[in-house]
């Protein structure tokens, strides 16, 4: 009996052509990308085009020509029905000093569509989820830049949407104030009820947060990658340092199948499938081989990032 | 996302009708609004002389009370001068009432970059305008035309339907001549708002704008000897289509259709500017 298989996961975001000019400038250049994954990074170094292609999907600027669907809801026709299902976090300062922090989020609430009492309620627990509770009723103007940034979120989950738009998350955040920023996207990621796409020129946070990363120069793509591909190829490449091999332990890791590189005392070893550490680990105790050292090589999200920049 | 679990939550329930956001704003500005005391007071100050009239009105319909100080036929005649006048004051409170509120209810927002925030939802630039527009519309006609219909309703019951159905143009009158003060005095006082972004600054350049359009009318009129000065004087304008439609009996310096026209077109020009700031962000070409 044939079993069912799930439907294929809605693309987050697709990418056909996308371009975007100012004046004669070109800002977005013909952007092609389907985006599926739970947690999206942008990467790009300043001014290669990663806000500029946020505020396309939401409707602030228009294509000069191709197109984009958010959900399946093309961004020229359909920017309404998008932008219900988004909470967005912008970069830059956005508040209103002379406002509450649980005043200006009942509002957002409120314009998002939920019914007055249902947003003051979410507004209490946004606010209480990022950790303003106690700082609620005071006026934004005399929050400080961390703070301002987590009632930034505050405002972007009150609805409750589908896609979480963050621009530069952790802007002017002290480290721990970073880590819990970055433990609340996290959890948010893991609870899958959100899918989140991240902006940022910090690589450590989306190296922390994102499953797939999108690298932009230039308004172009330059790279497109699932980190968690990426980091299950990369546990097949080994790095061992050891002291007391002779010529015969290269030939029987040879032997094994791997492909290995040998410059002093140290080796570089490709493990082909079957083929475990422990069993390298067998092979230098059989010639009595001391092994003082055993890395899979991690390829960060620094060395594709620069090998993208080189490209 | 309850306040003791601490996490995200998504929203399924029922969501409110899409043509009612605007809604949300105006209350809020609204609220914004009438935390000052200053402005309240005002507010509140500007119903002394529609009180002072609903007075007149009822004592000039006491037939009694005029055969007691003997002037019957001299005391108060409740005609269209009479609703002309209530415009005209109402109109110069409606402009001082419009310079103390206007220009914060966009440059709070512009200030601190919380126009994304606004668009980021289905919510659009126009639905943005007519929100706040909303506030003013409806602060500046509670001092104008509504106590103005209201006088004339109380008119209208102590004189009998037949005053009330000979002079029923004079309502008309006063609420379209107060609507198109109203309009000009928010647009103007939003575009202001949203290019200065400094509330106070925005305030002092309404009421500049004003005066120094008298001024500079009266100085193109002098030296190049024509009337086209009128042009560039808003409240002389709008004085000359009051004129018109109160049918007040005055030597018109420019025609009432050009005067209406110059109106819409500082209309327009004011929306125009308005629409060109009022978004998420500036594209810098």
């Amino acid at each position: 009996m044939p079993t069912p298989q799930a439907a294929p996961p809605v693309p987050l975001v697709e990418l056909q052509g996308l371009s975007v000019q100012f004046g004669n400038r070109d800002i977005l250049r013909g952007l092609t990308a389907s985006l599926k994954g739970r947690a999206i990074g942008l990467l790009g170094p300043n001014g290669a085009g990663k806000s500029t292609l946020i505020n396309t999907l939401l409707g602030f600027y228009p294509p000069h020509s191709g197109s984009a669907r958010v959900f399946g809801y093309d961004i020229r026709s359909e920017t309404k029905k998008i932008r219900g299902l988004i909470g967005y976090m912008p970069e830059n300062d956005a508040f209103i000093s002379k406002m509450t922090a649980v005043s200006l989020v009942q509002m957002m609430g409120e314009l998002s569509g939920l019914p007055a009492n249902v947003a003051l309620e979410r507004a209490h627990e946004a606010l209480f989820y990022v950790g303003l509770a106690e700082a609620r009723y005071r006026q934004l103007g005399t929050y400080s830049l961390g703070m301002k940034q987590l009632a930034k979120l505050a405002q972007a989950i009150v609805h409750g949407p589908k896609l979480l738009i963050l621009d530069e998350p952790t802007n002017g955040l002290d480290p721990s104030a970073r880590q819990r920023m970055i433990r609340m996207i996290r959890e948010m990621r893991d609870s899958g009820q959100v899918r989140i796409l991240l902006c940022s020129h910090l690589l450590r946070d989306v190296e922390d947060t994102c499953d797939e990363v999108m690298i932009l120069k230039q308004g172009g793509i330059v790279h497109y990658s699932d980190l968690n591909e990426e980091r299950k190829a990369n546990k097949r490449f080994l790095e061992v340092e050891f002291y007391g091999a002779n010529g015969d332990f290269s030939e029987a890791i040879e032997k094994l199948g791997c492909e290995c590189a040998i410059r002093s005392n140290r080796m570089k070893i490709i493990l082909p499938d079957g083929v475990e550490s422990r069993d390298i680990f067998k092979v230098a105790a059989e010639r009595d081989v001391r092994i003082r050292k055993l890395n899979f090589r991690r390829d960060t999200l620094e060395d594709i990032f620069l090998k993208a920049m080189e490209n | 996302m309850a306040v003791y679990r601490r996490t995200y939550a998504s929203y399924a329930g029922a969501l409110t009708p899409g043509w009612s956001r605007w809604l949300v704003l105006f209350r809020y500005a609204r609220r914004n609004l009438f935390r000052s005391k200053l402005l309240t007071a005002f507010f509140v100050a500007c119903f002394f002389y529609p009180v002072l009239c609903l007075a007149g009105i009822y004592l000039a319909n006491n037939l009694s009370f005029l055969d007691q100080i003997g002037a019957r036929n001299n005391f108060l005649v409740i005609d269209n001068k009479f609703f002309y006048y209530f415009t005209a004051v109402q109109g110069w409170l409606a402009f001082i009432l419009t310079a103390f509120a206007g220009p914060g209810l966009i440059s709070g927002d512009l200030a601190n970059g919380a126009l994304p925030l606004y668009f980021c939802r289905p919510f659009s630039r126009s639905e943005y305008v007519l929100g706040k527009a909303s506030v003013l519309g409806i602060l500046l006609s509670q001092i104008t035309w509504v106590p103005g219909l209201i006088l004339f309703m109380v008119q209208a019951t102590l004189a009998g339907p037949s005053w009330a159905w000979n002079h029923l143009w004079i309502a008309s009158s006063l609420v379209v001549s107060s609507l198109i003060w109203i309009a000009i005095l928010s647009l103007l006082a939003m575009a202001l708002s949203a290019w200065v972004k400094w509330r106070i600054v925005a305030g002092a350049l309404l009421l500049a704008m004003l005066f120094f359009g008298m001024g500079l009318a009266q100085a193109i009129n002098a030296v190049l000897r024509t009337d086209l000065g009128h042009f560039v004087n808003l409240a002389h304008l709008m004085n000359i289509v009051s004129n018109t439609l109160f049918r007040i009996d005055v030597e018109p310096t420019i025609s009432a259709s050009a005067a209406a026209i110059a109106i819409l077109v500082y209309c327009a020009i004011c929306l125009a500017l308005l629409l060109k700031k009022v978004r998420a962000y500036e594209v810098i070409r």
